[in-house]
């Protein structure tokens, strides 16, 4: 299966039927969920304290939703006009703009500086990267549309980072997880973003899983002033999965196919069961099935 | 859905158009009063951030006289109720916001406003 960004711009691929398809899947939005709340810790935003966040590629609003529960105030932009629409007919509660993120950002700059002093460390301002199964916002961003220069990535992901750098607050962090095909490619994003003016690095959560490996992008906006600014400790040690090994049930039902792959005839196994048998035969018109009674499935005396 | 509290923060980003690029000035808007829940200590917090005069400019432009033209230095419940109520509880669903400077429109449909730039003017 190809990725999704490999396959067309992301306000094509995420048309009507799309965008409602992945809302509607419930491992996407189990993956949206976990990565809200990791993205979340990630900030390490003030407890009980009011923030306003800026989702960027909102989508249909399934972080936003989270957002909105754990009392957030937010700002959503995204390229998608389906998604919005569908973020829409759900009723999510932040401020959606379509929007280009490789065009920069329009938000007035300084607006969010560390101006307030009783929010004195970090940060009411979330970038939250955007995310399907294998997708993520910086992915399209590393997208070449047409051969215009504004269209090259170093130059949208530029574009990107100068504007968002301007339009936190300082100090505040900004998380982004992402979906690097090489090393090159967090490489080229770690770079420009610093050239931009952030500071902080690349976060990997569960680095030896195949399954469950995150790579976080956490970024900061100064981190000066005494607090300085740590990169969060990854998640590592053992996946939690659902307590089953993997395949557990195939095998199981391999188990009852003799060497040919066909099912083995099972033995007979009680009563009940052979009374169940009689009465589907029965029911289908089958002859000659002997009637009930009170021999019926009684185990022999081991007289021989 | 754009409310007063993200237009507030919001500058024209055409390329060269750095200076007198705010407020963006609202035209032909229709708007919707949805209620919210009231957060007094976000607004608290929310408030060194506010451009106060483009605000009180922009809700005029909306039909909402009730913010004092200076900032109050005592934050009563009845200045934050309004507050409250212009920054979070009205609605643009259509209309366009206009650049003072660039005159570059950003039209907004169905409560979503399209930031999108054509190619010449990306920065």
């Amino acid at each position: 299966m190809s990725r999704p960004e490999l396959q067309a711009p992301p306000e094509i691929y995420y048309g009507d039927t799309e965008a409602k398809k992945y809302t509607k899947n419930t491992r996407n939005q189990q993956i949206q969920a976990d990565m809200t709340y990791r993205a979340l810790e990630l900030l390490n935003l003030t407890p009980d304290e009011p923030a306003f966040l800026l989702d960027i590629g909102c989508g249909s609003g399934l972080s936003g939703e989270i957002l909105d529960e754990e009392g957030y105030i937010w700002a959503g932009v995204d390229i998608a006009p389906s998604m919005l629409e569908v973020a829409l007919e759900r009723e999510v509660e932040g401020d959606l703009f379509l929007q280009d993120i490789g065009q920069g950002f329009g938000f007035r700059p300084g607006s969010f500086d560390g101006a307030i002093r009783y929010l004195s460390h970090q940060s009411p301002i979330l970038a939250l990267r955007y995310q399907s199964s294998s997708v993520s916002v910086l992915q399209w961003l590393l997208n070449a549309e047409t051969s215009h220069p504004t269209s090259s990535p170093p130059h949208r992901l530029n574009r990107f980072f100068t504007t968002l750098h301007s339009a936190l607050r300082n100090p505040s962090r900004a998380v982004f997880q992402f979906y690097p095909s090489s090393d090159d490619q967090i490489q080229l994003i770690t770079s420009i973003a610093q050239k931009a003016g952030f500071g902080g690095g690349v976060v990997i959560d569960y680095p030896n899983s195949n399954k469950a490996r995150k790579v976080f992008l956490c970024l900061y906006v100064g981190g000066g002033g005494g607090q300085q600014q740590q990169i969060p400790q990854a998640l590592d040690g053992d996946v939690k999965e659902d307590g089953k090994v993997r395949f557990e049930r195939r095998r199981a039902r391999d188990l009852r196919k003799d060497n040919n792959g066909k099912r083995k005839s099972q033995k007979v196994v009680d009563r009940d069961w052979i009374l169940r048998k009689k009465e589907l035969y029965r029911k289908r018109g089958k002859e000659s099935v002997p009637r009930d009674s009170k021999f019926t499935g009684r185990k022999r005396k081991p007289v021989f | 859905m754009v409310r007063l509290i993200t237009h507030n923060l919001l500058a024209c980003h055409v390329k060269g158009c750095t200076s007198n690029n705010f407020p963006l000035q609202l035209q032909n808007v229709q708007i919707e009063l949805r209620d919210a829940d009231f957060n007094a200590d976000f607004l608290k917090t929310f408030l060194p951030k506010l451009e106060w005069k483009a605000l009180v400019e922009s809700a005029k432009e909306l039909g909402d006289t009730s913010l004092p033209i200076e900032q109050p230095e005592m934050l009563d419940d009845d200045f934050l109720k309004n507050l409250h109520h212009v920054l979070l509880e009205i609605h643009i669903e259509e209309g366009n916001m206009i650049c003072p400077n660039c005159k570059h429109s950003y039209p907004i449909s169905n409560g979503i406003p399209n930031m999108l730039l054509a190619e010449h003017e990306i920065g």
